[in-house]
């Protein structure tokens, strides 16, 4: 069997064995990358000579049986709005095209105390704004399964380098869907969990009140085992939460005898691809006929969920790319007039248009006179969202629908019209509005042999009913659907 | 309704967000605002006056620590990063005469 074929898990149990040295598994993920890389380009940035480095160091570990835990040796991609100190980050913008951090994200700090090898930082929509990895500055990014069609995004590199076999596990992270959606796409698994849970420390901000980092796996054990790991209160996030149970590998039990779950009606209607209905359909079926009780039931505002998204994200962002200026680090422009011609030269010549597009939205929103219509609307309703979620878990487990509308569309389709890229997100975004945790796994394949993705979301703090749901299906369908 | 954003709130706004453009853009911008606010004023559908403003997931409260110093110093890798750099220093263009 090729190493490259196991999950991050079973990996870990054959290094840890000594069946297999870590210099081989990077020698191996990078003779993969040289093969896939030319046709997918998932990675942004790659560094041989350090992982190969940081292999030697893992190895030794392992020897001396200081390094135990289930990652250790296990080769990782990060999405690049991670910070990783001495490793260029560039948010797959020019404007920070030559940025090389001078410390570590938090979440990364902790897999490489776990013994996970860094290989490289992967391709995304440029600060994370957008839903299929083409509005990079660097390229676009194919999808592994067909390359005619896109990633999905933003954490489309992520989720293209785990299809692709290009590395084991990827950190994303997940602002409205970025996660889940090009999870989906790929056929990958993927995480966002509950807002707080792992530290934003390092992570350039798109919109702070909803962004989290969170895994890409090949399967619901990899996500679980690299969610406990990075799952951490951090002193050096002020929204990082003190959480007890983060013990989230013990949820990973086949068994959903009397499980509530409950599919919005509002998530079956008017903008589903039928084979996507299909196969979610089918996967509830199957939780049912494992003893979970299944029903439909009105979640409401759904309708209402994406206006008030980029209301709110677009006037965060505004807020947060104000401090690229060209002064500290990052692109400057090189004629210029005095210091406010050289910020606006230099964020003009260095944003590209989708990031302008939400930068200007986000200060109009937020400037005196529209204030209370628009950005306060958005709060308001986005209240209004939180309890109907609120409502919903009270009688249900846990919330199962489609992670998108549709399978991975082909390249160039949905970029001319931002509007309808927008309104891709609509079953993803509700829960970084309430901060819920969810979860993306395939649940089968269309006509053209395009991945499906289910959803699953719980209410916050309960990211274990959701692993042990997606876990269930998983073992009674997922080898099938894959 | 659909919105129409004037020339002078077009200006406005480049100031806030600290962007130039060119003719070309500013009008395909225009376009772009005004679909997008046309689009978000479907939340007036909603009677949101007895909801107070959600600013965050959960309730926010001030994170107080220790003022101490943990980081070493990073002085010449941050400055590493500047587009212009003089005597340990970042350099801009020059703001009072």
């Amino acid at each position: 069997m090729d190493i490259l074929d196991l999950t991050a898990v079973e990996l870990g149990k054959k290094l840890q064995a000594g069946e297999v040295k870590v210099r081989e598994v990077v020698e191996a993920v990078f003779a993969q990358i040289e093969q896939s890389e030319a046709q997918i380009f998932a990675y942004v940035t790659l560094d041989k000579e350090y992982a190969l480095r940081e292999a030697e160091r893992v190895q030794a570990g392992i020897d001396r049986g200081e390094l135990t835990g289930p990652l250790a040796g296990v080769p990782v991609a990060i999405k690049d709005n991670i910070c990783t100190a001495g490793m260029r980050t560039t948010c797959s913008s020019r404007i920070l095209e030559n940025f090389v951090p001078t410390y570590t994200a938090e979440a990364v700090k902790r897999l490489q105390d776990a013994g996970a090898v860094i290989i490289g930082k992967t391709n995304m929509d440029e600060f994370a704004m957008g839903s299929t990895t083409e509005t990079s500055a660097f390229g676009v990014t194919r999808n592994p399964v067909n390359p005619e069609h896109v990633p999905g995004g933003s954490s489309g590199g992520s989720c293209a380098a785990v299809a692709a076999r290009e590395c084991y596990f990827a950190l994303g992270s997940d602002t409205g869907g970025s996660i889940r959606q090009p999870s989906s796409f790929c056929g990958v698994t993927g995480i966002k969990p509950t807002y707080g849970t792992v530290s934003r420390y390092g992570l350039i901000a798109y919109g702070s009140s909803l962004d989290q980092i969170g895994p890409v796996g090949k399967d619901v054990t990899d996500c679980a085992v690299i969610l406990e790991a990075i799952a951490a209160h951090d002193e050096k996030d002020s929204t990082s939460l003190i959480r007890e149970e983060t013990d989230f590998t013990s949820a990973l039990k086949a068994d959903v005898k009397g499980m509530r779950i409950g599919i919005p009606k509002d998530y079956l209607g008017e903008g589903l691809d039928e084979e996507v209905k299909q196969a979610v359909l089918a996967a509830a079926a199957v939780l049912e006929e494992a003893g979970a009780i299944v029903e439909e039931f009105d979640l409401s505002l759904t309708e209402y969920a994406i206006p008030a998204y980029y209301t709110i994200a677009s006037a965060e962002a505004s807020s947060n790319l104000a401090r690229f200026d060209g002064v500290k680090y990052g692109y400057r422009a090189k004629d210029y007039e005095g210091l406010h011609q050289m910020y606006k030269k230099s964020r003009s010549q260095g944003f590209g248009s989708e990031v302008k597009r939400r930068i200007l939205l986000g200060s109009f929103v937020l400037s005196s006179g529209y204030y209370d219509a628009y950005y306060l609307k958005a709060l308001r309703t986005r209240a209004l969202i939180q309890q109907a979620f609120d409502r919903a878990f009270a009688k249900y487990d846990v919330i199962l629908g489609p992670t998108a509308p549709t399978t991975a569309p082909r390249i160039g389709e949905t970029l001319r019209d931002p509007l309808k890229m927008y309104l891709g997100d609509i079953y993803t975004i509700s829960a970084n509005l309430a901060g819920l945790p969810g979860i993306s796994l395939p649940c089968g394949k269309d006509h053209r042999g395009l991945p499906i993705g289910l959803q699953l979301m719980a209410g916050c703090f309960e990211e274990k009913k959701m692993i042990r749901v997606a876990y269930t299906y998983e073992q009674l369908a997922g080898k099938t659907v894959r | 309704m659909a919105n129409t954003i004037s020339d002078e709130t077009m200006d406005y706004v480049g100031i806030l967000a600290k962007l130039e453009l060119n003719d070309r853009e500013r009008e395909q911008a225009r376009r772009d605002m005004e679909r997008m606010l046309d689009y978000i004023d479907k939340l007036n559908e909603l009677d949101t006056t007895q909801v107070e403003p959600m600013m965050h997931v959960f309730p926010v409260k001030n994170v107080f620590r220790e003022d101490v110093v943990t980081n070493s110093d990073e002085h010449e890798n941050m400055l590493a990063n500047a587009p212009r750099v003089r005597e340990h220093a970042f350099v801009v263009p020059r703001t009072v005469e």
